[in-house]
């Protein structure tokens, strides 16, 4: 039996590896992907040598640099693997590549070539997910599985899958050149932000492991501002992700109800992340090319800027909706315009566009329309508007947030 | 990487095209082939007669034999490329510049088994 001195000691240990795997994985595995080309091989290579950490550092002492270590027994690791298999596969190029001596700390160009992989947009998106969360941020198949409600079998499977397509079908382990990389950074931000989403809405799930996602989603977005600091759109993101997350704390009550933008407690936002991100906004626009990011971190801002709801800069944010719609055409820009349009210049200007809009399956348009007509006292309109989108709604949150405002609408009724 | 670009189409709504816009089609189609022909990219081509003059084979000994394709789609294979690139990027590169794209066809990118043999 251990003593309590020793079991804490075992334990330190045990948690500096865990923290150790969050920080590196990613980052070790990238390199040892480009080394091995094998994404399966090089993972299996790397788990080994995280086990050999688990087994010798509480004991002996991590070494000096850890991450170096790991680098090395990975690549170690990789060899005894290759050797062990048939004998008929012939793995020179493998064993070549993997005894060439070529610095063993993590290069941060092999990170971004790890994200652009992942993030492929030959994969589909719950693939591109789930791998970029797998490979770069060093999330088990569990935590993944818990934070997306998915039992572990599938989402294992689903990694598999992913990883088979890599290396059947050929997708590079390479930076995108010129041409192709507006398009893959689209994907790519497209894959972070959706992560944040899931971290982000308010639905299920294991409450830290949600807030984990946002965290990362928002340290992979520094991570591509860092290696790509001439594109604009990485910044943009990042901004709308931290003026988003800055209203984690205000955004719910004590019950999980939800809490609409104008009736939040503006002083449970957290200054810290606006200002960051306000200031993150400033940089984007500056470069002239704002992106559909960029733009929507702008709207929040704006949000941000106001010490009220009533103070609110509507016709600014009318404003840059119309540039959003511009930049990327969706009828469900055009519903959020309408709504901005509406609070700059009368309800009934909203309603008028509301009116030209077709979302047909949609709640969030006759969610707006029930509002605006609220606003203009139509309150038998707005019980209709209000029924019609209880009838689509599908969140918990939401739906009881609808009901109270039907019910309020018809007790003016009459 | 050895890919075979697959070509489908709607054949009704191909057979509803005047002549002339049929035979501008080829003449693009052609064109994106010879030039793959040029760069070392392309390994040989083909486009198919209509799905209508398929026999599909199923069964040991191929006994079941099925007057038609495969299965029976809107979309069905029109020909095929096969190609020699790099990676899936570049192959993704040639396959968006298929003029037959512009006209409603689909293309789909399929990884060939190296060296020819199938083994698992």
């Amino acid at each position: 039996m251990n003593s309590p001195g020793e079991r804490s000691l075992s334990d330190d240990g045990r948690a500096a590896i865990e923290a150790l795997h969050r920080e590196h994985y990613g980052r070790i595995l990238a390199s040892l992907i480009r080394v091995v080309r094998d994404f399966a091989l090089a993972e299996d290579a790397l788990q080994d040598a995280f086990a050999a950490a688990l087994a010798q550092w509480p004991a002996k002492g991590a070494p000096p640099n850890p991450a170096a270590w790991l680098m090395t027994t990975a690549r170690h690791k990789a060899i005894d693997r290759i050797r062990h298999r048939s004998m008929a596969e012939t793995k020179h190029q493998e064993m070549i590549a993997l005894t060439t001596p070529d610095g063993n700390a993590p290069a941060p160009a092999d990170s971004l070539r790890l994200i652009f992989t992942c993030c492929h947009p030959a994969l589909s998106p719950e693939a591109q997910i789930a791998l970029t969360l797998h490979t770069v941020c060093g999330f088990t198949t569990e935590e993944i599985a818990r934070a997306f409600l998915v039992p572990v079998p599938t989402l294992a499977q689903r990694l598999v899958r992913a990883k088979t397509k890599i290396k059947l079908a050929g997708i590079p382990y390479e930076i995108p050149d010129d041409a192709q990389l507006p398009e893959r950074l689209s994907s790519a931000l497209h894959t972070i932000y959706l992560v944040f989403n899931e971290g982000y809405s308010a639905s299920g799930g294991d409450a830290l492991i949600r807030a984990d996602l946002c965290n990362e989603a928002i340290r992979l977005a520094r991570q591509l501002i860092e290696l790509l600091p001439d594109e604009s759109e990485p910044r943009g993101l990042l901004a709308l992700m931290l003026l988003t997350d800055s209203r984690r704390h205000a955004r719910a009550d004590t019950h999980g109800a939800l809490i609409l933008l104008e009736d939040q407690d503006r002083t449970r936002w957290d200054r810290e992340k606006i200002d960051e991100g306000v200031a993150l906004v400033g940089r984007a626009l500056r470069t002239g090319r704002a992106g559909f990011y960029g733009v929507q971190a702008a709207i929040a801002a704006v949000h941000a800027a106001a010490a009220s709801a009533r103070e609110t800069d509507w016709p600014q944010i009318a404003a840059l909706y119309a540039l959003l719609v511009r930049i990327r055409p969706s009828p469900l820009i055009e519903l959020n315009r309408a709504v901005a349009v509406a609070m700059a210049e009368g309800c009934e200007k909203g309603l008028a566009l509301l009116d030209r809009l077709q979302l047909p399956g949609y709640h969030l348009l006759p969610a707006a329309r029930a509002d605006l007509l609220r606003r203009l006292d139509r309150f038998a309109e707005a019980a209709t508007a209000y029924r019609e989108a209880l009838s689509l709604v599908g969140a918990e949150a939401e739906r009881r947030f609808l009901e109270q405002r039907l019910a309020e609408v018809s007790r003016r009724c009459g | 990487m050895n890919y075979l670009l697959l070509i489908y189409w709607d054949e009704k709504l191909w057979a509803d095209l005047p002549l002339p816009e049929r035979n501008r089609i080829h003449q693009a189609c052609g064109a994106w082939h010879d030039e793959l022909v040029k760069s070392g990219h392309s390994c040989g081509a083909t486009g198919l007669q209509p799905a209508a003059a398929a026999t599909t084979l199923r069964g040991a000994g191929g006994h079941a034999i099925t007057d038609g394709p495969f299965a029976e789609t809107k979309e069905t294979l029109g020909g095929f490329e096969t190609l020699a690139c790099r990676d899936l990027d570049e192959a993704l590169a040639i396959a968006r510049r298929f003029p037959g794209l512009k006209d409603g066809c689909a293309v789909e990118l399929r990884p060939t088994v190296a060296g020819g043999a199938c083994v698992d």
